[in-house]
């Protein structure tokens, strides 16, 4: 087997040209490895070798970003590699910024996997982490030593198409993509010893911090209820009898619309849930328990509201991801605006 | 309180005339187990089959997972208020038929039991693919309501591993370990420096599939409240619930709860493992406010300096994780959960339907909603028949060549959240 082609990226200190005062650099490429692509070629073993090392001060990179991805990209494009390596930036700022900056546009315009190392509170870190394989790294290039490996590994597996393993396991920083693995531990083992930690006021890692959760405020009331279009929405998974469109017990893919112009009551012998969640056997017995049309239909002959909208939207929240619903609910929500409802009674389980 | 559990390893599961243990086979009569399980006028047919680890066996839709276990010395028996007179268990001598288990499948009640593959990818992702499973196979009469039949199917269970725990009494065990679990004040005075810690088990009680009952009780009907961990053992805690079956208690993992094994391991070295508490995770909101305002309450009345909260199941009761974790920091006492996530198909989304930066310290047990390609295996044991409906497949899931393609949600055990197994995400 060939060895895979590496491209590699540096700055202008890395490439022993100089420090501050030589970092308005003009991108340049060389033949072969330079500087830490050394300690790359090490680990790459018989594996990969870097053909081209491209080197661009970090001043010049910044202050002329679209001349320099333009010339990097060109230079990468003519060496036609199968992977793309930034740095190790470690702690350095403008550096790592160019690093993943320099990546992504790689990305893009030649479509071939890229990688890039810092330590996490490199501004290019928070930048980045989410769009690219950024390898954890120590604040400083005395962390070359460890760095080193986990990218190597890291791009091999990347080029060779082959499954990447969680954050922890590869060395990259976390992505917000949560992969799963085996840990050697059990989680009660696990969890025991990071309550010790916890209570000795020791260091532990969560591992899974705590998200931003996104709570909604209520709207204001209705002003003319009676006048008002009212829809009925539910992740209470009702639907026709039979599931027609196929809704997921669990994790659903999708929501269903459905006509009730004149349907007055849903019956054992019409509509049931789909929901895998919950005791279904009071919502299949009456389905009105979780989608209340016939308590609507009440109150659209009382003239306490306008009208009940002739259509639900109806999908199961049993272990549908929040990600899903939100992508539900965008876009039904502009299918209710566009019919002019007012209001929408949201149900769940 | 004092628990001698002595561990009789099982090598295999064999049919034969006569029921009994011997040199580490569990020999089964199946004519007397069946006559047993149609004791209950609700059962029509029961069929037996054996499922060791490595065959190339499917069985689903399994619904729970029983360990054989009997009392030798003590008060009462396993199961109490189930299958065995209602009296305080968790002290005196037990016998466990170890690397048995007794799996109960059958039509489905919801859409909910799970898969347990014996070889294959799936394996590794369930722990009763390491057991030597007597798998029953029960047929309701017609009919039955789906209460009346997930409870049938639920006692016929415990009657058998009841009945097979029972042929270990006078077997010599090949391993013998003692939990000793004394009064608070006692156990204050044994270890003095340790940190006091708890264990907080929330337990599912959402209705028909979501139920767990405790001494007979059905636990969405309690307040949260304590008991020992040696109970627990003796079968005190019991399982009714198995939908989405990755991150839902057996019976099994009741009766082997790895948060109690791995505190005990500590106890009197680092920790001092001094209350177990139980609480439910109801679906209406006051009833969470109640359990956990409890939860919080007996914490702190016990001055605890740590505890362990477990979950079981995830979505509406990561309310009642959230609420239990927040309330009890804010008592000064340091928390770890154990949870799973459902964190979408790629993983992108946010894990948990609640949140708070209390929770700051975290044990997942792994994103549900990953994907996997179960290979077809030789035999099913049950019914692939339900495979597109139960909680993790979809439609499309079984393919024509017998290989299934499901979210992890549906293979029994796969992200427990007592912690039993390895499997984590990051």
């Amino acid at each position: 087997m060939s060895k895979i082609k590496v491209v590699h990226y540096i700055n202008q200190f890395f490439a022993g040209i100089g420090g501050e005062e030589f970092a308005d650099h003009k991108p340049e490429i060389r033949d072969g490895a330079v500087g830490p692509g050394m300690a790359l070629t090490g680990a790459f073993g018989d594996k990969a070798e870097i053909i081209k090392t491209v080197v661009c001060g970090d001043s010049y990179f910044n202050e002329n970003l679209a001349d320099a991805k333009k010339a990097i990209i060109d230079m990468v494009r003519s060496a036609n590699p199968d992977i793309f390596i930034a740095g190790p930036a470690f702690n350095a700022g403008r550096y790592g910024v160019a690093c993943g900056t320099i990546c992504e546009a790689v990305k893009q315009e030649l479509n071939i996997p890229v990688i890039t190392g810092m330590f996490v509170e490199n501004p290019g870190a928070e930048m980045f982490r989410d769009k690219l394989y950024i390898i954890a790294t120590k604040d400083s290039a005395a962390g070359m030593r460890d760095a080193v490996p986990a990218v190597a590994a890291l791009a091999i597996k990347l080029v060779n198409k082959e499954p990447v393993g969680a954050s922890i396991e590869e060395g990259y920083l976390p992505n917000n993509t949560r992969v799963n693995f085996f840990e050697k531990e059990r989680g009660s083992k696990r969890a025991v010893d990071m309550l010790l930690k916890k209570m000795a006021g020791k260091p532990f890692v969560t591992e899974y911090p705590m998200p931003d959760f996104d709570r909604v405020e209520p709207n204001h009331a209705v002003k003319d209820i009676k006048s008002a279009t009212i829809a009925i929405v539910t992740s209470g998974g009702i639907v026709p009898k039979g599931n027609p469109d196929r809704i997921e017990s669990s994790s659903a893919s999708k929501y269903g619309e459905y006509d009730i112009t004149g349907v007055n009551d849903l019956t054992d012998a019409t509509y049931e849930t789909a929901h895998g969640g919950y005791d279904p056997v009071y919502a299949n017995a009456d389905a009105d328990r979780v989608l209340p049309v016939d308590v609507m239909r009440d109150f659209e002959r009382e003239g306490i509201i306008g009208k009940l909208h002739n259509k639900f939207y109806t999908t199961v929240g049993n272990g549908t991801s929040t990600k899903s619903s939100k992508q539900f609910a965008t876009e039904y929500a502009q299918k209710l605006k566009n019919d002019n409802v007012q209001a929408v009674i949201l149900t769940s389980t | 309180m004092k628990l001698e559990v002595g561990y009789i390893q099982i090598r295999d599961i064999q049919t034969a005339d006569k029921s009994s243990v011997k040199d580490g086979i569990l020999y089964v009569n199946t004519k007397e187990l069946e006559a047993l399980a149609l004791e209950d006028e609700h059962l029509k047919a029961v069929c037996f089959d054996v499922a060791r680890p490595g065959e190339s066996i499917r069985i689903t839709p399994v619904k729970d997972v029983i360990e054989p276990r009997a009392k030798v010395e003590g008060p009462g028996d396993v199961f109490p208020g189930v299958i065995t007179k209602l009296n305080t268990v968790g002290s005196g001598k037990t016998h466990v038929l170890q690397g048995a288990a007794v799996v109960t499948v059958g039509k489905i009640v919801g859409f909910q039991e799970g898969i347990v593959d014996m070889a294959g990818i799936g394996a590794e992702y369930t722990p009763f693919s390491a057991t030597y499973n007597l798998v029953v196979d029960f047929t309701p009469k017609d009919g039955l309501t789906a209460h009346e039949y997930e409870a049938a199917i639920r006692k016929a269970g415990l009657k058998i591993a009841y009945a097979l725990g029972k042929l270990g009494v006078n077997v010599t065990p090949d391993e013998v370990k003692t939990y000793e679990y004394p009064s608070i004040m006692e156990a204050i005075k044994k270890y003095p420096g340790l940190p006091r810690v708890g264990y907080v088990q929330m337990l599912q009680s959402q209705g028909l599939l979501h139920d767990t009952y405790v001494y007979g009780v059905d636990m969405k009907q309690s307040l949260t409240t304590m008991l020992s961990p040696t109970e627990i053992m003796d079968g005190a805690i019991l399982s009714g619930n198995c939908v989405s079956a990755c991150d839902k208690n057996t019976t099994y993992h009741h009766q082997n709860n790895p948060v109690i094994e791995d505190l005990f391991e500590e106890h009197g070295k680092t920790l001092n493992f001094c209350a177990m508490i139980i609480t439910n995770e109801n679906v209406y909101l006051a009833d969470k406010e109640r359990s956990s305002d409890w939860t919080a309450k007996l914490v702190d009345y016990l001055d605890l300096d740590g505890v362990i909260i477990s979950q079981e199941g995830f979505g509406n009761p990561d309310t009642d994780l959230i609420m239990n974790c927040k309330k009890i920091e804010e008592t000064d006492t340091h928390t770890v959960i154990i949870t799973d996530e459902y964190a979408g198909r790629d993983g992108t989304s946010q894990s948990l339907a609640d949140a708070d930066p209390k929770a700051d310290a975290l044990v997942t047990a792994g994103n549900a909603n990953q994907v996997i390609t179960l290979p077809k295996l030789d035999r099913v044991i049950g019914t692939l028949d339900y495979t597109e409906k139960i909680a993790g497949g979809y439609a499309g899931s079984l393919e024509k060549d017998g290989s299934i393609t499901v979210e992890i949600q549906a293979i029994t055990g796969s992200t427990n959240e007592l912690g039993f197994s390895r499997l984590s995400a990051r």
